[in-house]
């Protein structure tokens, strides 16, 4: 696979803590890469390391299998989760002014930023100082910023912050847009749903080191706690004695059409087609559908050690702890 | 560099064309000006005929009070309280009443007035009396007062330094000491005034979070070294403009009215109050005023004197040098702290070697070539503005050149040092910083 970004192997210390330990990633082309964890893990260190804001103590980067230089600024884009812009500057101007800071010609930038402005809906704003501007119209400048010099890659840091549904849904067809034309995509958020529906890959940091990475369908059939969903008529027997020794019932409904519907754990030592084969002359089969857990079950299980039902009043406290540091 | 460019170029325009700087740059000299023209022109102005009544009891002086100016005396042989009187039926502004017992007891004498005394004529009719005292005095001791006159000297040493092209230069310390002062106030104003406008750039983009955008397309050295020049420039323009709006200001303000500067007979009274005076040697000062060996002749000349190009160019030397030395503070400052609040602690390291330069300047000026004087004009940090002190008095060059070269180190040692604060201060937020956590990070590396 072709990466357009790598990292290897690195170390960042500050004063009073470690922010990266032996962190290693890579970023494949055209796709989204979603860096994860809790706050305080070390991911906008790492996201400042690959935007040459600072540099690692330790370890390798490449960008398109190049030694990061300083001349890759200009193909990447970055956009903060701490951002803002210079709130007496007008918005066209100062879109200029960064468009400029990131080697674009100052009259391909003009003719660009005017396409995006339509886009978006800001022309009428081009002459006004940003302080007159709406957060969420800021936003927009500020993304159109991060994009305008068409980098190869794009970081974005929470990027839906701040923004009303509406405009989530603009953005986020945006972002998929970029992708479908060939931009590689790193995005870092704590929304564990956007992630599902954005992401191709993820790594996930805690506690400055790398605990999980992959593809993220791979990742999560990798987390499957063997959890399916049955759908069944014509009960012979109790559903208990079926599926015994098997799998035992989660949960049991009995749906309109006479139908049932089982949650159900396979056992210790049986697969899928064990519980199919088992349970298979005593049913009629209507569904079977494996329950992967949720990237939101992943990252709790990933980072504490256990699934959200299970946390118990000491690790949740634990867990709030990573929140907040 | 070319980002750089642009950097330096938003800084100088954001600035320019404010609205605020407009109008500073324009009332700036008119205010100047009206500094150096006002107080001249209401002088003038004010300048009414104020009459004094004058009751002499001795019958001895009264014939002495020459009308002068704006001083106008009108000897009446009355008692005082009668004149009085007249002076309360606004006959006159004022009663001199000399008693019998005046030369005996001066204090006696007394000038009475419905209104606050003219300093102008009291201190004229003051120093009437005083010399007539004394040659009363003089009489009195059988002291012919023309042999007194005979024996007065005054003494006005020229001062000549010897230059090492053999060239001889007359020395006006009055009129370096002047120049000195101005120039070092100067620069300690430039600095304090566009330093914490670089430490509040600073500081607005790091509140404002548009730092991380920045410094992810250049790096922070070249944000930070962008926002010291564009700022530099900001303020040479404003002071070139201030010059020159002055000057023309002032030029064509005195070629309007050239009446107005002149020099009048009281204030050579002023300049000559030690000297025994009457009217007609009056006269003979105020021809003599336009002459070299009068006071006002040789500021003139000695203000020609001075060379202005190595003046100038020091100048805007200094300017510069101090500015970029303590510039890169003002911007390490603004990066290690939340809000305006929080500078406190940092500034007053900035300050003190500041506000010393100016205390010290004084002891420089007696001795312009004392070993005080030579260690503060090139220690970098008190360089800028003792050094413009010392300039007019004339400055070997081998300490010009030392304290040149110590600036310019300098401000590359606080560059550097403020570049590593700085780097690691704009993305720190909500954290109260100390000296000890800012020494961590000029010691961070990468």
């Amino acid at each position: 696979m072709e990466y357009i970004f790598q990292a290897e192997n690195i170390y960042k210390q500050y004063e009073n803590h470690q922010a990266l330990t032996d962190v290693s990633v890579s970023v494949p082309r055209d796709g989204i890469f979603g860096l994860l964890g809790p706050n305080g893990a070390g991911k906008t260190t790492l996201i400042r390391i690959i935007n040459q804001i600072i540099a690692p103590d330790q370890g390798k980067l490449f960008f398109k299998g190049e030694k990061l230089h300083s001349k890759h600024i200009a193909r990447i884009g970055y956009l903060p989760e701490e951002r803002g812009l210079y709130k007496k500057m007008k918005v066209g101007e100062q879109a200029l002014y960064l468009a400029q800071l990131k080697n674009v010609d100052i009259k391909d930038a003009r003719k660009s930023l005017k396409e995006w402005f339509e886009k978006f809906d800001l022309m009428p704003w081009w002459d006004r100082k940003v302080e007159e501007l709406s957060k969420g119209m800021q936003q927009k400048v500020q993304f159109i910023i991060t994009i305008l010099h068409k980098p190869e890659l794009l970081i974005f840091d929470e990027p839906f912050s701040g923004f009303d549904p509406i405009n989530v849904n603009l953005l986020k067809s945006e972002i998929l847009k970029l992708r479908d034309q060939g931009t590689s995509i790193i995005f870092s958020t704590h929304n564990m749903s956007s992630v599902e529906e954005l992401c191709d890959h993820i790594a996930l940091i805690n506690k400055s080191e790398k605990i999980l990475d992959g593809k993220l369908d791979e990742i999560k059939k990798a987390h499957s706690n063997r959890i399916f969903t049955l759908e069944i008529g014509d009960l012979q027997k109790p559903m208990e004695k079926i599926l015994s020794p098997v799998a035992n019932i989660l949960r049991l409904e009995n749906g309109k059409d006479g139908l049932v519907k089982a949650k159900v754990r396979i056992e210790e030592g049986y697969n899928a087609n064990d519980l199919i084969k088992h349970i298979l002359p005593s049913v009629h089969f209507h569904g079977f559908q494996e329950e992967l857990p949720s990237m939101n079950d992943i990252f709790i299980k990933t980072v504490t050690g256990k699934y959200p039902q299970e946390l118990k009043k000491e690790d949740l406290k634990l867990h709030m702890d990573l929140d907040t540091n | 560099m070319n980002k750089t460019f642009t950097i330096i170029k938003r800084e100088y325009l954001s600035r320019v064309r404010k609205r605020t700087f407009i109008v500073m740059t324009i009332l700036g000299p008119l205010f100047m000006a009206a500094l150096l023209i006002v107080p001249v022109f209401i002088a003038r102005m004010s300048d009414s005929v104020y009459e004094v009544a004058v009751v002499d009891n001795t019958r001895l002086f009264y014939t002495e009070f020459a009308d002068a100016n704006n001083v106008v005396f009108t000897d009446l042989n009355i008692d005082v309280d009668s004149a009085i009187e007249l002076m309360k039926a606004d006959k006159f502004d004022a009663v001199l009443h000399i008693p019998t017992t005046a030369f005996q007891a001066p204090s006696t004498l007394r000038l009475f007035s419905e209104k606050a005394i003219n300093m102008n004529a009291k201190l004229y009719i003051e120093s009437i009396l005083r010399n007539e005292f004394e040659l009363m005095k003089l009489a009195h001791a059988g002291i012919d007062p023309e042999i007194l006159k005979a024996t007065e000297t005054k003494i006005s040493i020229t001062a000549i330094r010897l230059l090492r092209d053999g060239h001889e230069q007359t020395d006006y310390p009055e009129v370096s000491m002047g120049l000195g002062i101005f120039g070092g106030i100067l620069i300690y104003f430039f600095v304090f005034l566009f330093g914490s406008q670089v430490m509040r750039g600073v500081m607005e983009e790091k509140s404002n979070r548009i730092v991380e955008i920045i410094v992810s397309s250049v790096k922070p050295f070249q944000l930070m070294m962008g926002k010291i020049v564009g700022i530099a420039m900001v303020g040479l323009t404003q002071f070139l403009i201030w010059i020159l709006l002055t000057f023309a200001i002032v030029g064509s303000v005195s070629a309007a009215m050239p009446e107005v500067f002149r020099f009048t007979p009281q204030e050579n009274i002023y300049l000559n109050s030690s000297q025994s005076l009457n009217p007609t040697e009056l006269q003979k000062q105020m021809q003599q005023v336009q002459q070299h060996n009068t006071p006002a002749g040789q500021i003139m000349e000695s203000l020609r004197a001075i060379n202005y190009k190595v003046m100038i160019l020091s100048f805007i030397f200094y300017f510069l040098g101090g500015y970029l030395l303590y510039a890169a503070l003002f911007a390490a400052i603004g990066s290690a702290v939340d809000n305006e609040a929080d500078t406190q602690q940092f500034m007053l390291p900035i300050t003190i070697p500041m506000i010393f330069s100016i205390i010290m300047a004084q002891l420089v000026m007696n001795n312009p070539s004392g070993p005080v004087s030579f260690w503060l004009s090139i220690i970098p940090f008190t360089s800028p503005i003792i050094m413009m002190v010392r300039i007019p008095f004339g400055v070997p060059l081998f300490d010009l050149w030392l304290s040149v070269t110590l600036l310019i180190l300098g401000f590359l040692g606080t560059t550097w040092l403020a570049a590593k604060i700085y780097r690691t201060g704009i993305l720190m937020y909500g954290k109260k910083v100390s000296y000890k956590e800012l020494w961590k990070w000029v010691r961070r590396t990468g």
